[in-house]
C-alpha cells in the first residue's frame, strides 16, 4: 500500500460521511429515542414515557383511519400503474409488427415515450395545483366541464371530486397513476429491450399472437423489474404527503372530515401545528416499520424463480 | 401509422407464416381474426393516454391567459386576449423570488452533491481499506428509510446549528439526502473505468488527489451528467424538506420559500384573494425550465431516473 493513501482516503471520505451522519443517520436514530418521550416541540425538557406514544397512536382513530387509507393506496396504486405501464411498454416496444417481419414498437412509439414520461419531471407541487384546477367543483373545472358537456353530470350539481368522502381517495389515486405511468413505462422498456429479439421471432414463427408473446415471454422475463416497480410504488403509496396535504381540505389536508387522511399528514400536523414532537416521532417509526413490512411482503409475494437469458 | 392499415388485409391462412427473413408480413394476431379489434383498441388507448397527459397541461397554460370570471365560468372558454402581462404579474407576486431562491439553493447544492458524492464513491470503488464495505452500505442504506422518519430530529438539528430558513442550511440538507443515490450510482460508474489509465497517472507521479480530479473525474463525465440531472430534478422538485426547514422563524425573518412551496402558498391564498390566472402563470413558469431540461436531455433524464430504480 502506497504511502499517504490512507490520508487520501480519509480526506475524501471526511466531509461526505460527516454531512451524512449529521443530517441523515443521526436524526434517524434520534427519532427512535424521541418516540419514547412526551417531548412537546418548544420546551427542551421531556420525560421518558415508554411506549405510551405507541399505545396512544393505536387508539387514535384519525391515525388508524390514515393507516387504512395508506393500505388502500398500497393495493390500488401499484396494480393500476404497473398494468398500464406494462401494456404501454409492450405496445411501444413489441406491439408493432413491422413490414420487415421483425418485432418492433408501434408507429410513433418514440413520441409516446417522450410524452408519457413528461409528468415525471414536474414536481408533485405542480401536480397539486394542476389537478386542483382539473378537479374544481364547478363547471370551470376541466373534469366537470367535460362531463357536463357530455351530459353525464348535471350542470347545477357538479361532482365535488375532492370533497366527497367516497370519491376523494380515487381522485388522488388518479393523480398518482397519471404521474407515474410514464416512469414505469420507461423502466419496463429498458428491461424489454434487453430481451433478445430472436426469442420473440421464434415465438412468432411458432404462431404466437401478441397476447401470447406478452404473457409467455415478456412478463416472465420482466419479473425483476415488475418486482422493483412494485416496491417503489408501495413506498410512494405510504407517503402521499404532498398531494393529500395540498389538495384536500383542512390544515395539512386530510379532509373532508379525515376521509383522505394518510399517516404522513397526521404526522406533519402533529409536529408542525400541535408541536407534539414525541408523538410525531412515534408515527415516523410506525411508518418505517410498515414500509419495511410492505417491502418484505411484496418481495416475498412476487418472488419467482429467476430466469436467465 | 402503417400497422392498423395493414391489419385490414385479409389473412386467413392458418399455415405458419414464412420466417422473418422473407418479405412476407408476419402478423400472427391477424391470423386469429382478433388483430383488427386489438389493433384499434390498443392504438386508440395509446393515443388516448397521450391526450390525457398533454391536454390538462395545455389547458392550464391556456387558463393563465383567461380572466378569473372566465376560469370560474366554463372550462372551455378561449382566452379573449393573449396578454403576457400575467406572467410578469406572477413573477412580481412572489414567483420571481421563489424561482430565484430555488436557483440559489441548487447552484450550490447540485455541484456540492456531485463533488462530495463522487469523492466518496471514488474511494469506495477504487481503494481497498478496512471498513470499505461498511461505509458503502452505510451510505446506500439511507435510501431505504422514509424521510418522515428523520424529520422531527432533523428540524431541531438544523435549528441548533442556527440554519433554519437559510440557504446554506437547505443546501447542506439537500446534499446529505442526495448522498445515497449519488454514491450508489457513481460507485457503480467508477468501477467500470479502466485501471490502466489510473495506474499510468500514478506512475507518472500524479498524486491521488490529482489523479481523481484530472484523470478519473473527466472520464466519469457521462455518469456525472446522468446523476447530475437526476439530482437537479429531485432537488428542484423537493417539497417536504423545505416545508419543514424554510419557514420564517420570527416576524422580521424574510420569506425564503422555494418554488414548490411558493406555488402551494399561492394556491392556498386563492381562498382569500382570487387571482387564478397568476397561479396558473406561476405553474407555467415553474414548468418551463423542467420541460427544457427534459427535452434537451431526454435520453439521459430517462436513463438517469430509471437507473435509480434498476439495481
Amino acid at each position: 500500500m502506497r504511502k499517504g493513501q490512507h490520508r487520501f482516503v480519509a480526506g475524501f471520505l471526511l466531509f461526505p460521511v460527516a454531512l451524512y451522519l449529521i443530517f441523515v443517520i443521526w436524526p434517524y436514530i434520534q427519532t427512535f429515542g424521541y418516540s419514547l418521550t412526551d417531548w412537546k416541540g418548544q420546551s427542551q425538557t421531556f420525560e421518558f414515557v415508554g411506549l405510551d406514544n405507541y399505545t396512544a397512536l393505536f387508539e387514535d382513530d384519525i391515525f388508524r383511519g390514515a393507516i387504512w387509507h395508506n393500505i388502500l393506496f398500497l393495493v390500488f396504486i401499484p396494480v393500476i400503474t404497473i398494468l398500464l405501464a406494462l401494456f404501454f411498454a409492450f405496445m411501444v416496444n413489441a406491439g408493432g409488427r413491422g413490414r420487415s417481419g421483425g418485432v418492433s414498437g408501434v408507429a410513433g412509439s418514440k413520441y409516446y415515450r417522450v410524452i408519457y414520461f413528461f409528468p415525471q419531471v414536474l414536481s408533485l407541487a405542480i401536480m397539486a395545483v394542476l389537478f386542483g384546477a382539473v378537479y374544481r367543483s364547478d363547471g370551470g373545472g376541466m373534469l366537470n366541464g367535460v362531463l357536463i358537456k357530455l351530459g353525464l353530470v348535471d350542470e347545477s350539481n357538479p361532482v365535488e371530486w375532492l370533497n366527497e368522502p367516497d370519491v376523494v381517495l380515487w381522485a388522488l389515486m388518479a393523480v398518482v397513476v397519471w404521474h407515474g405511468v410514464g416512469f414505469y413505462l420507461v423502466l419496463f422498456s429498458a428491461a424489454m429491450q434487453s430481451i433478445p429479439r430472436d426469442i420473440y421471432e421464434a415465438a412468432l414463427i411458432d404462431g404466437a399472437g401478441r397476447a401470447q408473446s406478452f404473457f409467455r415471454i415478456t412478463l416472465p422475463l420482466l419479473w425483476d423489474s415488475v418486482q422493483t416497480a412494485w416496491v417503489y410504488l408501495g413506498i410512494a403509496a405510504m407517503d402521499m404527503f404532498i398531494l393529500v396535504s395540498t389538495m384536500t381540505a383542512g390544515d395539512y389536508g386530510g379532509g373532508p372530515d379525515h376521509h383522505s387522511e394518510v399517516m404522513s399528514t397526521v404526522m406533519m400536523r402533529n409536529f408542525l401545528l400541535y408541536g407534539r414532537s414525541g408523538y410525531a416521532c412515534a408515527m415516523g417509526v410506525t411508518m418505517l416499520l410498515l414500509t419495511l413490512i410492505v417491502s418484505v411482503v411484496m418481495l416475498r409475494a412476487t418472488r419467482r424463480e429467476r430466469i436467465e437469458f | 401509422m402503417s400497422a392498423p392499415l395493414e391489419a385490414t388485409a385479409p389473412t386467413g391462412d392458418p399455415t405458419p407464416p414464412p420466417p422473418p427473413v422473407s418479405k412476407g408480413s408476419v402478423r400472427p394476431g391477424d391470423q386469429r381474426g382478433e388483430g383488427v379489434v386489438l389493433n384499434v383498441f390498443s392504438h386508440g388507448f395509446l393515443v388516448l393516454w397521450a391526450v390525457l397527459i398533454v391536454l390538462p397541461l395545455l389547458w392550464l397554460v391556456l387558463s393563465s391567459f383567461k380572466t378569473d370570471a372566465q376560469i370560474g365560468g366554463s372550462a372551455f372558454g378561449w382566452p379573449q386576449n393573449w396578454d403576457l402581462g400575467v406572467f410578469s404579474r406572477a413573477w412580481e407576486k412572489g414567483i420571481g423570488d421563489y424561482f430565484l431562491n430555488t436557483v440559489v439553493v441548487l447552484v450550490f447544492s447540485v455541484p456540492l452533491t456531485m463533488l462530495l458524492g463522487s469523492m466518496a464513491a471514488y474511494v469506495l470503488a477504487r481503494y481497498e481499506f478496512w471498513g470499505n464495505r461498511f461505509v458503502y452500505y452505510f451510505f446506500v442504506a439511507g435510501a431505504m428509510f422514509p424521510v418522515f422518519l428523520a424529520l422531527v430530529p432533523l428540524f431541531f438539528m438544523v435549528k441548533r446549528l442556527d440554519m433554519l430558513n437559510t440557504y446554506q442550511g437547505l443546501v447542506l440538507v439537500y446534499v446529505a439526502y442526495s448522498m445515497p443515490f449519488t454514491v450508489f450510482f457513481m460507485h457503480a460508474f467508477f468501477r467500470t473505468l479502466p485501471t490502466a489509465v489510473f495506474e499510468a497517472a500514478i506512475l507518472d507521479g500524479a498524486s491521488h488527489t490529482r489523479t481523481f480530479f484530472q484523470v478519473m473525474l473527466p472520464m466519469a463525465k457521462p455518469g456525472l451528467l446522468s446523476v447530475g440531472i437526476f439530482n437537479t430534478l429531485g432537488q428542484w422538485n423537493q417539497y417536504i424538506l423545505p416545508t419543514v426547514l424554510m419557514q420564517p422563524q420570527s416576524g422580521d425573518d424574510p420569506e425564503r420559500y422555494v418554488l414548490t412551496q411558493g406555488l402551494i402558498q399561492l394556491q392556498q391564498q386563492q381562498g382569500y384573494a382570487s387571482d387564478l390566472p397568476v397561479l396558473f402563470a406561476g405553474v407555467t413558469i415553474a414548468m418551463v425550465p423542467m420541460l427544457v431540461v427534459y427535452l434537451s436531455f431526454q435520453r439521459q433524464v430517462q436513463a438517469g431516473l430509471t437507473s435509480a430504480t434498476l439495481k
